[in-house]
């Protein structure tokens, strides 16, 4: 695709080409769709398994812990089976396009934010469980009430989310086909120039990812920073 | 943290309507080898095919193995890999409706510049493989159902060995990631053309024995059953299957260098 | 208050051999009380005596293991009706990690006010507890003593019948607990009815219309104030009121 040099990666982002920005945009596209869908629905499940106590609770916690470490690759294959035009899914044509990919990270990302939102949810529960009683509040009312007050501790949640999906090669690869200018994301990128052999670009491209990721998460942190030291 | 999100938003609604711009030309998903497409050969024929007919192709570049797993779930419009004996087996099965000859290269022995098992003075690739055999070197296989893996578990037949034992080592990964480990390790390892000249980290690796016509390896195209898929887009792919084999196909594939090397050789009938 | 004037009141609060158990531990031991519908009680005793169970099981916290609670002669008509005529103050306030206003307008939503009379009503209680100035700041940069009253402020917007308020200044400096006594009284002399378990006697003295005091989860007197300091009735108030250690 490219030279293979240690800077080549730099050149193309230096003179921003279009190929390597299409891809860098892809890459953004599917993780941080994956990973809103993933937080509107995780979250709320998160906080319900916090506050409400019914049979089977314990599994299901012990189950989204354990999802935490699903291996992207079985996700990957999962999924493929359901989109694949002899699946279940089939008749929508979903495979090997970007919704595919958005899908298999969404169900990655979904049990990290739910579990670990569950935690979070429930610490603070206890914390204000008398105080939102007395005031009368329902359980129901009290869900988007702790949301909202532990939203920087959630904020980190969304971030161990959106660095899975970020991460992740085994799924995208399965069910986006890796195809060029239409599924090929950075991850996917640089597997494919480590198969090629060129080591160096491939390095390249990391870092360029990796730069990515901690870019984002520089600016959530001095978000949430600033204001956690401004509301106390 | 309003900021923060009102910005994310933004983000993600942009890049929604820049993706679905630009996904609506008519288009075909073709299941192919790594080979084709690590080599650059699709780079250079996919631009030449749209600009004669308006349609792009998406390339699934897997080992030949999930490439048929692929079709046979109706999830790829058309097939071009290169293992004729599987070919002609998804037809028979009914998966396929008919196969023609697109191209061939060769596949080529390659290990370590040092050469301790002598293949460079071997008379043929079977001779090859049992100097290997018997020196005991290591010996990088894909071991992951590809035409090449299929390929050269067939050489191992026709010398009468059956590999196993610590210097064959399975790898059951692509041909770049095998050629990566082969090179770390100083082992033999059985290649495409194609894949190792356009492979970069050679190391201590080089071309040791070529040319024995055993070592020969065909691509086809294989058009899938519409009876069995309907919903695939059968006139699309059969104008890439013809075009494929007409003059300006054959053309566009004798064309491709890489490295000064002509890498595919077309020879449709 | 004047808004529950055209109610019938909640009170009087009754206890019938209320007894509340905890894993397999009895920790209140069958109480009976009738809080009328006017005054200041305060409730007293020695830590681990029961005080701040009594007042969560009245205040609807927890639910008594066996007895009945009842609200103006009814046992536990309509919960959310009685709820909200009630409210409490706790030892350490938690505010939410909102603005001091906003943490007030919470309070009235979950109400059921409507957003429109919520800022005026807001505004107001803080401006009775003296935090108007305070009113756009983080709740939880506030001292402990500010938070307080803001918690004073958030109740005295709900306009209770009744206010449970649960040793609301051990933590706090002189001049914050003299703010919370007198915004005790501002409430007492609103017509809400006041009931708050403390552990300092001069505090009680200054408040007290009448003491309930409590010891190893037993109710043992309610008696009017002049007379609990004068002469109490059980020895162990006695011992108590004359600063000895009982437990």
């Amino acid at each position: 695709m490219y030279d293979n040099s240690p800077w080549a990666a730099f050149e193309l982002i230096a003179r921003m080409d279009p190929a390597l920005i299409s891809i860098v945009a892809l890459s953004l596209k599917v993780s941080l769709s994956a990973v809103a869908i993933a937080t509107l629905i995780g979250l709320p499940i998160g906080a319900a398994v916090a506050l409400w106590r019914f049979p089977g609770r314990s599994l299901l916690i012990v189950i989204l812990n354990a999802f935490m470490g699903l291996p992207p690759v079985v996700v990957g294959l999962a999924v493929y089976l359901l989109l694949s035009r002899a699946g279940p899914l089939g008749k929508y044509g979903l495979l090997f396009t970007p919704t595919a990919m958005i899908i298999a990270q969404f169900v990655l990302v979904l049990p990290i934010i739910a579990a670990l939102a569950r935690q979070v949810i429930e610490d603070l529960w206890q914390e204000y469980r008398e105080q939102l009683g007395s005031l009368g509040v329902t359980r129901r009312r009290a869900i988007p009430t702790l949301l909202w007050d532990a939203r920087f501790s959630l904020l980190t949640v969304v971030l161990a989310g959106f660095g899975r999906a970020s991460a992740e090669v085994g799924a995208v690869l399965i069910v986006g086909g890796n195809i060029d200018g239409i599924t090929r994301v950075m991850t996917t990128a640089i597997a494919l120039e480590t198969n090629k052999g060129n080591l160096a670009l491939a390095m390249g491209l990391g870092v360029i990812l990796l730069s990515l990721v901690a870019l984002i998460n520089a600016a959530a942190y001095l978000i949430s920073e600033t204001s956690r030291r401004r509301l106390g | 943290m309003r900021f923060l999100r009102r910005a994310l938003g933004g983000l993600i609604l942009s890049l929604g309507l820049a993706t679905t711009a630009w996904a609506q030309a008519p288009f075909i998903t073709v299941a192919s080898t790594t080979s084709t497409e690590q080599s650059g050969l699709f780079a250079h024929i996919l631009p030449k095919f749209k600009e004669a007919t308006g349609i792009e192709v998406r390339v699934v570049a897997v080992g030949t193995g999930q490439a048929f797993a692929i079709a046979r779930r109706g999830d790829a419009d058309i097939l071009l890999v290169h293992d004729t004996a599987g070919e002609e087996k998804f037809i028979a099965e009914g998966y396929g409706i008919a196969r023609t000859d697109v191209m061939y290269n060769d596949f080529v022995l390659i290990g370590p510049k040092s050469d301790p098992a002598k293949v460079a003075e071997a008379e043929s690739i079977t001779d090859a493989l049992q100097r290997i055999a018997k020196a005991q070197v290591p010996f990088a296989s894909r071991g992951d159902d590809s035409g090449t893996h299929r390929t050269e578990l067939r050489m191992w037949e026709l010398a009468g060995i059956k590999p196993g034992g610590s210097w064959y080592r399975e790898l059951g990964s692509g041909m770049g990631p095998t050629l990566n480990t082969a090179a770390a390790m100083d082992a033999y390892v059985l290649a495409d053309r194609a894949t190792w000249i356009a492979f970069d980290n050679r190391q201590n690796l080089e071309i040791l024995f070529e040319g024995d016509k055993a070592l020969f390896n065909q691509y086809g195209s294989v058009l899938i059953n519409p009876e069995r898929h309907p919903h695939l887009k059968h006139d699309l792919a059969k104008k890439w299957h013809d075009w494929l084999i007409s003059s300006n196909g054959q053309e566009a594939i004798a064309s491709y260098k890489l490295r000064g090397q002509q890498l595919f050789f077309p020879n449709a009938e | 208050m004047n808004q529950s004037l055209s109610l019938s009141s909640l009170l009087p609060l009754e206890l019938e051999q209320v007894s509340f158990s905890h894993r397999g531990q009895t920790l209140l031991h069958a109480i009976d009380l009738r809080l009328g519908p006017r005054g200041k009680t305060i409730v007293m005793g020695p830590n681990g005596a029961g005080k701040s169970l009594l007042m969560r099981l009245c205040h609807g916290l927890l639910q008594p293991t066996s007895g009945t609670i009842r609200w103006a002669g009814k046992p536990q008509a309509s919960r959310q009706e009685i709820r909200r005529r009630q409210a409490m103050v706790f030892q350490r306030p938690i505010m939410l990690r909102r603005s001091v206003l906003a943490n007030v307008c919470y309070a009235l939503a979950v109400h059921g006010v409507s957003w429109r009379q919520r800022n005026a009503l807001a505004m107001q209680a803080l401006e009775h507890m003296g935090l108007a100035a305070l009113a756009q700041r983080p709740a939880r940069v506030l001292s402990g003593g500010e938070q307080q009253r803001l918690a004073l402020a958030r109740a005295w917007a709900l306009r209770p019948d009744i206010l449970f308020l649960d040793e609301p200044t051990s933590a706090l400096d002189p001049a914050a607990t003299k703010a919370v006594e007198d915004a005790i009284e501002e409430f007492h002399r609103a017509g809400t009815r006041i009931v708050m378990s403390t552990h300092d006697l001069g505090q009680a003295r200054r408040l007290a219309d009448e003491v309930v005091f409590m010891c190893g989860g037993r109710l043992l007197e309610q008696t009017p104030a002049e007379r609990f300091f004068e002469a109490p009735a059980s020895l162990e108030a006695a011992a108590f009121v004359r600063g000895e250690l009982i437990w």
